[in-house]
């Protein structure tokens, strides 16, 4: 999933300091499963803000409404009613929710309340990894099934660098060195072999490199399927 | 001489069976040619060549290619340092062709240390390709005469191409495969890490020889004289990838302070006296980490000089 941690309050207080009725709008996708901008994490957010502005003397009125998914003009559409009623709205959605709003609705501001980080999943309660760069080219059955594109500082693809150190990557001892755990992974299954060699160039046309990018699914555009 | 790869200096002196002696210099945190060139001086005629550093510890400085350029000025023979931390294939193929035309022979191809050890930790970096593509594309470069995108080169660079290898990183198992690895991309010298950590040396080189990596391969051993217990300790806890042993600190700070120093020398010099008789190793690299000034001295004593002059 979309992993994203939220902004600080002051921050948020700032962007929206002008403003006296807004709208905290979450989201009912990955954000809410790694609770930054689910139902209870607008509501936090909106009692929170309620109170700062209250000790400031700025009244603010606040409204909240969680969508479906904001990455779907379908249920971005199901706030075309309210969403002028608004001086700006706060997206706890990823970076994908706010503007998905702001181009189906151009003449609102919509505000990021979040910071959108990456791709991975929780692997303890509280606690979520990157997993995914998104690269476009997903080769890693052959580095036992771990992407050191992802998570190597370096994204080394021949094997770890000089900085690994007793299974730490070099910039941070709380960081997994994926090198070391491919390697140690190939030599417990007897296949080193498969780390002999020199693994060609990548080609990074299909990540970020090549431009902001389009998938499209010919069956679904003709609707087909 | 028809065989010679690049025709550096460094690969003659390998070639023709000699110990080699390698130094080190890094370049200046600005425009400081005069500083430089005083550096320089203490190393030439005491080593084969020297390393031009890449913005080392992902701190920024003057241009690898650039000092290494005002080397050749001076009379010394540079080992052009190259990180794929900062360029693209791009700017690296540029970089090398460029190096070439400037009278550049010698390559060391790195992966850089990461940008958040450095001054500028909010960069991002580029890692286009590691350090392992990249011996292979100057190989290509040079022997192939092609780019990376297989267009031919118009006249291409004849590198002597050099690569590290660190014996005392993680996981230690895998660390010979991974040098046998940077040989089959095209290494055609490693230098190592700093040793300090002598008998993991040894086993290394021991498996590196069993395997015939010195066949293929010039390989020398890094050795940093230490300036004193501080150095040593600081080394240890943060610099990603050393092995420095308690005896060695504890040896260090058996001796007066300020004789530490001279303790510090003695163990290179007995370093260096052991890898000269070390079956696989070619040579040694030494770095003396600004104590360029102390080269001539540890060269003399370790018995080095003079360097031959081919």
């Amino acid at each position: 999933m979309i992993v994203a941690d939220r902004k600080s309050l002051e921050e948020i207080l700032t962007m929206v300091k002008d403003n006296k009725k807004i709208l905290i709008a979450g989201c009912k996708g990955c954000v809410t499963v790694c609770n930054v901008g689910g139902l209870k994490e607008v509501e936090i957010l909106a009692s929170s803000m309620k109170i700062a502005r209250k000790k400031q003397g700025t009244h603010i009125d606040i409204d909240i409404n969680v969508l479906e998914r904001q990455c779907d003009n379908e249920y971005v559409a199901g706030v075309s009613d309210i969403i002028g009623n608004y001086d700006a709205v706060i997206s706890l959605a990823c970076g994908v929710g706010p503007q998905f709003l702001s181009e189906m609705y151009p003449d609102q501001t919509f505000y990021p309340g979040v910071n959108t980080t990456f791709f991975g999943g929780a692997t303890q309660h509280g606690v979520w990894e990157e997993r995914c760069a998104g690269c476009g080219t997903c080769a890693i059955n052959n580095f036992g099934g771990l992407c050191p594109i992802a998570r190597c500082a370096k994204s080394l693809m021949n094997g770890p660098c000089g900085g690994s150190s007793n299974g730490a990557c070099e910039i941070n001892k709380d960081t997994v060195c994926i090198w070391d755990v491919i390697v140690r992974k190939k030599m417990d299954a007897g296949k080193l072999e498969d780390l002999i060699g020199v693994r060609g160039i990548k080609n990074w046309r299909t990540a970020r490199d090549g431009g902001p990018r389009r998938s499209i699914r010919e069956e679904l555009v003709q609707g087909n399927i | 001489m028809s065989e010679l790869k690049s025709g550096s200096n460094l690969e003659k002196v390998l070639k023709a069976g000699h110990f080699a002696f390698t130094g080190e210099c890094g370049p200046p945190k600005g425009a400081n040619v005069t500083h430089l060139k005083e550096k320089f001086q203490y190393l030439k005629g005491n080593v084969d060549a020297v390393n031009m550093t890449d913005n080392q510890t992902a701190v920024v400085r003057m241009s690898s290619l650039a000092g290494s350029v005002l080397m050749i000025e001076e009379g010394l023979e540079p080992n052009f340092q190259m990180v794929c931390r900062d360029r693209n294939r791009l700017a690296i193929m540029s970089d090398i062709l460029g190096a070439y035309a400037l009278g550049i022979r010698n390559m060391l191809c790195l992966s850089g240390d990461h940008q958040t050890f450095g001054n500028h930790p909010e960069a991002k970096n580029v890692h286009d390709i590691d350090s392992m593509q990249l011996i292979a594309l100057v190989k290509k470069m040079r022997d192939e005469g092609k780019f990376m995108n297989d267009e031919d080169i118009d006249v291409p660079p004849k590198m002597f191409i050099g690569a590290a290898c660190n014996p005392f990183a993680d996981p230690y198992e895998y660390r010979v495969y991974r040098l046998a690895n940077k040989i089959t991309a095209g290494a055609d010298f490693i230098q190592t890490q700093c040793i300090f950590n002598m008998e993991k040396f040894r086993d290394f080189m021991k498996k590196a020889v069993d395997m015939g990596l010195h066949e293929k391969c010039y390989i020398l051993a890094g050795v940093t004289p230490m300036k004193n217990a501080g150095m040593a300790n600081f080394m240890s806890r943060f610099v990603p990838g050393m092995d420095i042993p308690d005896s060695l600190i504890k040896r260090l700070k058996s001796v007066d302070k300020k004789d530490q120093a001279e303790e510090g020398i003695r163990f290179a010099l007995e370093q260096v006296e052991e890898f000269k008789e070390m079956e696989g190793v070619a040579g040694v690299h030494m770095m003396a980490i600004e104590w360029e000034h102390r080269v001539p001295e540890i060269a003399e004593r370790a018995k080095v000089l003079p360097r031959p002059v081919l």
